[in-house]
């Protein structure tokens, strides 16, 4: 089924920051599959790694960073589509060089959270698409200005013909995160990585751009790794999610499944300390505390021995959960988890039932 | 203009804010000689009330003139035009916008504001001490030991260890931030706290930490909230009404389960339905609305709301709707609040 064929996969990622002030682990052993077609959703709280885990995957790791161990694996789809695929090591291609840049942006590219940084001020939306669309694509410039006004018209900007010359601070935010997404999909990528593209937007042109990039996939066929920390936009956006905290990817299953049945107490947590529109709210009933976790994220020159979630977590076992680091178990096919509680039922035969 | 004052209460429940025609437009200038070239109008002729006790949430995209509206209150912002009485405990009810220098600084003992940027909102020059004591010096509630006392008691309140005094803002998280921005608001034991986005910039699990901490407070101090934010499921949360804003005019005020459960105004069904919801379940109906929310230099004729809502009809381009009450305590500003059905959020089991 070439629906199901892995596109990316990330195995045992550690991109570290060496500072003045000590290491920070930014990603510390994450491992993630992105399949073809697929949205990969990826969830946690600032400082949990998730930015620098897509950044790892473009090589834009800025020093003092640097990726000390592990390795991305891009199943580069062969021209043609006859199902033959190219297997590249991006964690061995030189950043700079030319291999990578002809991934980045080309065959995996990026729509970041603030369309205003992401855009030149100075050049038109027009002269940034045709950039992209002319380094990557073997075209002269009449024809990738077509493209540009073809793709502006694809992300249902309105007069595209006559937007293209705009610059970017002539366009409101829902318009310029048109604009990002129209430059990035310019050379239809095979993934798309959008680091919280929403999230500076407001509600309802939240839901005109969510809207859009699920049809743009559907059209274009493309994997989409959303990166957020809104359950809501995962809920809607994913179909598989993975959650991180502290550099790690604590949890990972289908949507579905994160939603009814989370394991791991973080994601627990972290989906009851949401205020939800639920029943309670419509009957008019006094309104109940929200769960909270208890404490904060630790600073990220701390390392924690054991389970980095531990002080936090409110099923904590003493004398394992603060001494021995707990492996990815697999439950069930298609369902990790990152934590002690689990280690004994799968010991002992079938998946907890929850 | 409607009658907003409640009308089945009790005489002793006489509304701690009332807001009337509050405007405020802000000059465009242009040119040499800066002349006025337009009016941007950020609020516009806005009507509310506050119970004591209550919080009200105040709701709306970017630009809506939702903190500018929080700001009037405190006069931190100076209003064109409109009336906003206030029921002060030592200078009983006075319209804020007529105060002067001297009166504003007494009644500002009373209505505080907790800001949205807990790193932009303390000076990072400034103690612990410095940033909570501050007020009260400024307004000369405490002294020397008398005032180190009352600190640490707020800092204790708010969830912060009182040993933290002598320490300086860049030592905090975000969420500690918000605490010590919480304390200051609070020290001179408020009556009003205006809160604009207070938990906007923090994280999902932090964010429940403040929600609760603000509604501990509430209790525990007997205060009154306007919470001005865009985040609707948090507003739900926290609010006993909500007021939902659209290009300077509130187009919908009612209690929290009527506004979010039916919704009379166009405007707030394309709210509610933009919500994402964190549920994997797929939803019924989704309305998307159109284009962008008007300019409010140049704001279209009759209801401003006419170019996005799919209900528009004929006058609603040329007539301005009243803002009608349309059940008790139900206001809305739609030529068509009586008659139209509209959807609210899909309803989730309870937990």
């Amino acid at each position: 089924m070439p629906e199901n064929q892995v596109l990316v996969e990330i195995k045992d990622l550690h991109t570290y920051f060496f500072l003045a002030e000590g290491v920070v682990r930014a990603v510390d052993g994450v491992d993630l599959v992105i399949k073809r077609r697929q949205t990969l959703g990826v969830v946690g709280e600032s400082g949990c790694g998730k930015s620098i885990t897509s950044l790892s995957l473009l090589r834009l790791i800025p020093p003092p960073g640097r990726i000390t161990q592990g390795e991305i694996l891009y199943y580069k789809p062969s021209a043609g589509d006859n199902g033959s695929v190219d297997v590249i090591n991006i964690t061995a291609l030189n950043p700079n060089g030319r291999e990578i840049r002809d991934i980045r942006g080309n065959q995996i590219s990026m729509v970041f959270q603030e369309p205003m940084t992401a855009m030149s001020p100075v050049r038109t939306v027009g002269q940034q698409i045709i950039e992209a669309i002319m380094l990557h694509q073997k075209v002269n410039k009449a024809e990738a200005r077509k493209r540009a006004i073809e793709m502006l018209a694809r992300v249902k900007m309105p007069k595209p013909e006559r937007t293209i010359d705009d610059y970017p601070f002539q366009l409101s935010g829902g318009m310029r995160q048109r604009a990002v997404i129209a430059m990035a999909l310019s050379c239809h990528p095979h993934l798309l990585i959008a680091d919280e593209p929403t999230t500076a937007l407001d509600v309802t042109t939240e839901a005109q751009i969510l809207d859009l990039m699920r049809s743009l996939q559907n059209e274009l066929g493309m994997a989409i790794m959303y990166i957020t920390h809104n359950l809501g936009v995962v809920a809607e956006m994913a179909e598989e999610v993975a959650v991180m905290y502290l550099g790690k990817v604590v949890e990972q299953t289908d949507v579905k499944t994160i939603f009814l049945e989370p394991l791991h107490p973080y994601t627990q947590g972290l989906l009851s300390s949401i205020p939800r529109l639920d029943e309670s709210i419509m009957r008019g009933e006094k309104r109940r505390r929200l769960q909270m976790i208890k404490g904060m994220v630790p600073d990220p020159y701390t390392r924690l021995k054991g389970c980095p979630f531990h002080p936090r977590c409110p099923k904590v076992i003493g004398d394992v959960c603060d001494q021995v680091e707990p492996a990815s178990i697999w439950v069930r096919p298609g369902h990790m988890v990152r934590c002690h509680l689990y280690a004994e039922a799968v010991k002992s035969g079938p998946a907890p039932s929850h | 203009m409607p009658d907003l004052m409640p009308q089945s209460s009790p005489a002793s429940s006489e509304p701690l804010l009332v807001v009337e025609g509050l405007t405020k437009y802000f000059p465009i200038r242009r040119g040499f000689f800066k002349r006025v070239v337009g009016q941007v109008k950020a609020v516009d002729h806005v009507d509310f009330y506050v119970q004591e006790g209550e919080t009200l949430g105040l709701v709306g995209e970017s630009g809506c003139g939702k903190t500018t509206t929080g700001r009037c209150i405190l006069r931190a912002i100076e209003p064109t035009d409109g009336r906003i009485l206030f029921r002060d405990p030592k200078l009983g009810r006075v319209d804020i916008c007529k105060l002067d220098k001297e009166q504003i600084r007494l009644v500002r003992r009373n209505i505080r504001m907790i800001f949205q940027d807990p790193y932009a909102s303390l000076n990072p020059r400034m103690t612990l001490l410095d940033i909570v004591g501050a007020p009260l010096r400024a307004m000369g509630l405490a002294h020397g030991k008398e005032l180190e006392d009352r600190v640490a008691q707020m800092l204790q309140l708010v969830g912060l260890r009182p040993e933290y005094m002598r320490r300086y803002p860049h030592a905090f998280s975000g969420g500690q931030r918000q605490r010590i921005g919480l304390a200051r608001a609070l020290a001179p034991y408020p009556k009003f706290v205006v809160c604009d986005e207070p938990v906007s910039a923090l994280d999902v699990s932090v964010q429940a930490q403040i929600l609760n901490l603000l509604e501990d407070l509430q209790e525990q101090m007997g205060l009154t909230y306007l919470f001005v934010a865009h985040d609707l499921s948090v507003v739900a949360h926290i609010s006993d009404r909500v007021a939902v804003m659209y290009v300077g005019k509130i187009v919908e005020l009612a209690s929290t389960a009527e506004l979010f459960s039916s919704p009379k105004h166009p405007y707030t069904e394309a709210l509610l339905s933009a919500i994402p919801l964190p549920d994997p379940r797929p939803r019924e109906k989704r309305v998307l609305l159109t284009g962008e929310v008007a300019n409010p230099a140049n704001p279209p004729s009759g209801c401003y709301f006419h170019p996005r809502c799919s209900y528009a009809e004929e006058i609603c381009k040329t007539h301005e709707p009243e803002f009608d009450e349309v059940t008790p305590g139900h206001y809305v500003k739609c030529h068509f609040g009586r008659e139209l059905s509209l959807t609210g959020v899909v309803r989730m089991p309870d937990r």
